[in-house]
């Protein structure tokens, strides 16, 4: 395979912050002061690209679908190393679930042209369903694998790849063109380097609007979504009960009493 | 525009690949086109399977009259014949909604070797089991199990769907959603009815724990939802309850089956920390990862499991299926002890509802402290051993 693979990787920018705020009245959240960075999952999905174009030869382009602001997610991107970014923005794709963002981004995806090999991490630290990569596939009519833990290789238009699932570790052979999403163990990502920064700094970044798509705008954001928040609150916190102090053999007395009511010991 | 719900366009070759794979045979290749007759049942299966897109479904945009989904059901995942439990949990909470829908509670199970599993359900509440048994299907394949299961749930048409957050459920769920055309509510830890307009109240997690989400479909059936392990009360068997199960019949040459399973090498670390009645888990606070020793030691006197929270996996001083919480599992153990965790919210999502939370750490202030049903303020390398020796000396008095 002389021509090499074409890449495709879907990135996010999600807030940084692990301690997000919500505007408990309006349901949205606080953005003033919160960093936006590439979904850190999908900085796994960047590292697998990567490495399967250093591997086979190839090109790498990265997509996000988001605000304007995302284009910097795509720029780290590739200063990491990737050879294209692609911004899907329009006011008309605000408010999407994973069914309208799926759906959108697997027609911007196929507005650029053919790919082998889309790319996706395992979920958004934000929205935190890993549902995107499943449902682009049927939007795509491809197969999809998720939890790829490894790429051993690719081959004559196959692909076998391991993936992690809650008892074990399935290894599995697929035809492209393919749909995956990466757990951590496909290796650590990688920094941007110098040379990748320049590159980052000069690159095109592609705009794909609902102007070149032509989709219904019923179809695309919130109109074209099916799921809808209706409440966002804070969890409850769980009832405590006593909080005991004293030296350690008191301590463990009264934890011992307690193994005892609940009849463990 | 046709107002055919499935549409044929000028694009088609003729090549009969959606003949084939329509499971209704609702597809003839009428002068070198496809033509959709009336056995069609919309399932689906001919869209993305046309190399040339030609095939369209129609997507309504006037909001539906659903009148005619009724009932919940229940995916139930199964390995080698075995039900999982988390199809347990998804009965007792789907039949909590059914009662107050007044609708059926339906399950539908996928694999081979079933006989005894489809009996299991139906003791465990389901009113009627749809059971696709064959060889073909004896280990789990999204292309095939999605298509199955996409067919079931238009025959049964049911308003409710639910399937079980496991790692399996988390991919297949979405595949079956995008081809019925409907929404996913991810690993719901909450579900409700709406007493007003009837619908689906999905409540989970978002933002890393830090909030949580109610969600619900209006404008599709089913509304469907995954649900999280261990969140959910077991529906209890019953031997003299009664059911119906359909044996369906499944025809391999209709299944798109495009990933073949090559291999699979079960876990090799034996941690089950889901389904432990005890867990003793370690954060932080050990300090170094030898302070898992002492933990397994307390885990051991005690016949639980290890359980661990995040950056201490992170910093691989012990195995990812140890972790506990939002992107752990979630336990539900009788007794979780933590030693030197301090109980973020994220490791809550994956522990507040066991029984009883015992919690030794040096900071009162912790999290968890305020959360457990009793925390002990004290070094855990102090504390533990002690605690280690007392329960071995009540071993060898007993
Ligand atoms: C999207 C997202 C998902 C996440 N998912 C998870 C998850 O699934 N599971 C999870 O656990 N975390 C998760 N986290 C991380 C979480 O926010 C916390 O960082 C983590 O749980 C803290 O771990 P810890 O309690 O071990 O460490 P720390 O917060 O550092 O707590 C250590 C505790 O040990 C106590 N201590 C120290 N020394 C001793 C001693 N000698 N004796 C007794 N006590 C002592 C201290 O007082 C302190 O309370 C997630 C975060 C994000 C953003
Ligand atoms: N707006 C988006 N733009 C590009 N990729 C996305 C977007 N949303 C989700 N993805 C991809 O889908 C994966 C799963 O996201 P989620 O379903 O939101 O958990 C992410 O890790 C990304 O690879």
């Amino acid at each position: 395979m002389s021509i090499g693979l074409n890449i495709v990787i879907c990135i996010k920018q999600v807030p940084e912050t692990t301690e997000v705020e919500f505007d408990m009245e309006t349901g949205r959240l606080k953005r003033e002061g919160v960093a936006a960075v590439i979904n850190p999952f999908d900085e796994f999905a960047i590292e697998t690209g990567l490495r399967l174009k250093e591997k086979h030869g190839g090109k790498v382009k990265v997509i996000s679908m988001g605000p304007p602001m995302a284009e910097q997610a795509l720029r780290d991107a590739i200063a990491m190393g990737c050879n294209e970014g692609i911004l899907v923005s329009d006011r008309v794709f605000g408010g999407a679930d994973t069914w309208a963002t799926s759906l959108t981004l697997a027609k911007s995806i196929q507005l650029t042209g053919p790919h082998d090999i889309i790319i996706c991490g395992l979920k958004t630290t934000d929205g935190d369903t890993g549902q995107t990569g499943p449902e682009m596939a049927e939007h795509l009519g491809e197969p999809c694998i998720s939890y790829v833990s490894q790429i051993l290789d690719v081959k004559d238009g196959k692909v076998t790849l391991k993936r992690n699932l809650d008892d074990g570790v399935e290894t599995l052979e697929a035809p492209l063109p393919l749909i995956i999403t990466v757990s951590k163990d496909v290796g650590q990502p990688r920094l941007a380097t110098l040379r990748g920064r320049l590159a980052a700094k000069k690159a095109t970044i592609t705009l794909i609007t609902n102007k070149e798509m032509g989709m219904n705008p019923k179809e695309l954001g919130l109109d074209g979504s099916y799921t809808r928040v209706t409440k966002i609150f804070t969890p409850e916190p769980h009832a405590g009960g006593e909080i005991i102090e004293g030296t350690a053999d008191q301590l463990a007395d009264v934890i011992y009493r307690k193994l005892q009511e609940a009849k463990v010991v | 525009m046709s107002n055919k719900p499935v549409n044929v366009s000028e694009a088609c070759t003729g090549c009969s690949v959606c003949v084939t794979a329509c499971p209704f045979g609702a597809i003839t290749i009428t002068n070198n086109k496809a033509e959709i007759n009336d056995a069609c049942r919309v399932c689906g299966a001919c869209e993305p399977i046309c190399p040339v897109k030609a095939i369209t479904l129609k997507k309504s945009d006037t909001p539906q009259n659903f009148a005619d989904w009724r009932g919940v059901l229940v995916y139930a995942e199964q390995h080698d014949g075995k039900v999982h439990p988390v199809a347990y949990e998804l009965l007792g909470k789907g039949k909590e909604l059914a009662t107050t829908l007044e609708e059926p509670i339906y399950a539908v199970v996928i694999g081979s070797g079933l006989t005894k599993a489809a009996e299991e359900l139906i003791k465990r509440g389901a009113n009627k089991v749809l059971v696709y048994d064959h060889t073909v299907l004896a280990t789990y394949r999204d292309d095939p199990y999605s298509q199955i299961l996409t067919e079931a749930t238009r025959e049964l048409k049911p308003s409710i769907f639910l399937i079980g957050a496991t790692s399996i459920g988390r991919t297949l769920g979405p595949r079956v959603a995008a081809k019925l055309r409907t929404g996913l509510t991810a690993d719901c830890t909450g579900l409700d009815i709406d007493q007003e307009t009837r619908l689906l109240l999905q409540t989970r997690p978002a933002y890393g724990g830090n909030i949580m989400a109610t969600i619900y479909t209006q404008n599709s059936r089913p509304q469907m939802a995954t649900v999280r392990y261990k969140v959910m009360t077991e529906a209890q068997p019953d031997p003299s309850r009664n059911g119906e199960i359909v044996n369906k019949p499944v025809d391999p040459a209709r299944i798109q089956d495009r990933v073949k399973v090559l291999a699979f090498e079960a876990a090799k670390e034996q941690v089950n920390i889901v389904d432990a009645d005890i867990v003793v888990s370690g954060g932080k606070g050990l300090g170094e990862p030898k302070g898992f020793e002492l933990v397994k030691q307390l885990a051991d006197a005690l016949g639980g499991a290890v359980g661990a929270s995040r950056p201490t996996v992170d910093e691989g001083w012990i195995g990812y299926r140890h972790q506990v919480g939002l992107s752990g599992r979630t336990v539900r153990p009788k007794l979780y002890l933590a030693c030197g965790i301090s109980g973020s919210v994220q490791h809550q999502a994956g522990m507040k509802t066991s029984d009883v939370i015992i919690a030794i750490n040096k900071d009162k202030e912790a999290p968890i402290c305020r959360i457990s049903t009793l925390a002990a303020v004290g070094d855990l390398y102090e504390v533990v051993p002690r605690l280690i020796t007392r329960i071995k000396e009540q071993k060898t008095r007993g």
